[in-house]
């Protein structure tokens, strides 16, 4: 790409696009891992319900 | 034929289908942004007109992911179709990015072909109003602690944003605009050159591309959100069903 005069409003645009992007996409894969982690905690805390509940019928 | 409607089979084929959407789409982003830098400059706007190859599609996918979300207001309203909220609430922050994405870098193309970053124009203001709608959606999202209601009530503020969508469309030949009228989706062809034009359109496909990967996986997250509040409510109900014979034992 030739260098004209205005380069700058160029790479502004596409280095806005490209944040944008950036935070898009983390914004879906950082939230998949924190809900990932959290469905595994919520799980283990139900099977430690259900244990308990079995412990007490017993 | 599998069933999307059932939340499991959804995230099973959201699973299967995400790794190839998401090569897919890094590859048209390759191909698209060699073809943008590659092609030749504009006989009016100079180098400028590689602002395009990103103004014009994320302006497209704007109105496209809010179309989607009218579809799945339709679906949360008339078909209550499980999934339709999720699709809606997992889309209007993309929508709301790619609008944002619009927005500057049509104001970055504009000042050194307009002379100005911003006019009150029919088409800039319809965007703009469409961003703010998206932004609405969001906190109406957060605003309602109740899912079902908050969905409802998303449903409702989307369909009625919808009116911008043709107003968006056609405010360049309804009113007297700087922006020019459609040069790619009209009758009789398009008026922009071939050379122009192909990375517009890979750019383009690119862009939704990113739009149905993100889109597929942040439903699958709207999914897990669901099941951790119902494991969690199960785990509760398990404590507190247990609570009294605990404290009864205790006594």
């Amino acid at each position: 790409m030739m260098a004209g005069p205005h380069l700058g409003f160029i790479v502004a645009a596409y280095a806005v696009a490209a944040l944008t992007i950036g935070a898009m996409i983390a914004w879906v894969v950082l939230d998949s891992r924190r809900l990932n982690t959290e469905l595994a905690r919520a799980t283990r805390a139900l099977d430690r319900a259900k244990g308990g509940a079995k412990g007490e019928v017993r | 034929m599998v069933n999307l409607a059932n939340p499991t089979a959804f995230v099973e084929v959201a699973r299967r289908l995400l790794p190839w959407l998401a090569a897919a789409t890094a590859a048209l982003f390759v191909a698209g942004l060699w073809l943008s830098f590659a092609a030749p400059p504009d006989y009016q706007q100079g180098e400028t007109v590689k602002i395009m190859y990103l103004h014009v599609p994320a302006a497209w996918m704007a109105t496209f992911v809010y179309a989607v979300m009218t579809a799945a207001a339709l679906g949360t309203l008339v078909w209550r179709h499980p999934l339709a909220d999720a699709a809606q609430k997992a889309a209007a922050p993309l929508g709301a990015g790619f609008t944002f994405i619009c927005l500057v870098t049509g104001s970055l193309w504009g000042k050194p072909m307009w002379g100005t970053y911003w006019v009150w124009d029919a088409r800039l203001t319809s965007v703009l109003a469409l961003f703010i709608i998206y932004l609405g959606i969001m906190a109406l999202w957060r605003a309602i602690d109740d899912p079902g209601r908050a969905a409802k009530a998303a449903a409702i503020l989307t369909l009625a944003g919808a009116v911008d969508l043709p107003i968006i469309k056609f405010s360049v030949d309804w009113w007297n605009t700087l922006h020019q009228p459609a040069s790619v989706f009209r009758l009789g062809g398009p008026t922009i050159a071939p050379s122009l034009l192909l990375p517009l359109i890979v750019m383009a496909l690119a862009f939704t591309g990113l739009f149905l990967t993100l889109h597929l996986m942040a439903i699958q997250n709207e999914i897990l959100r669901r099941r951790i509040a119902r494991v969690t409510m199960l785990a509760a109900h398990e404590g507190d069903r247990l609570a009294p014979g605990l404290a009864a034992g205790g006594a």
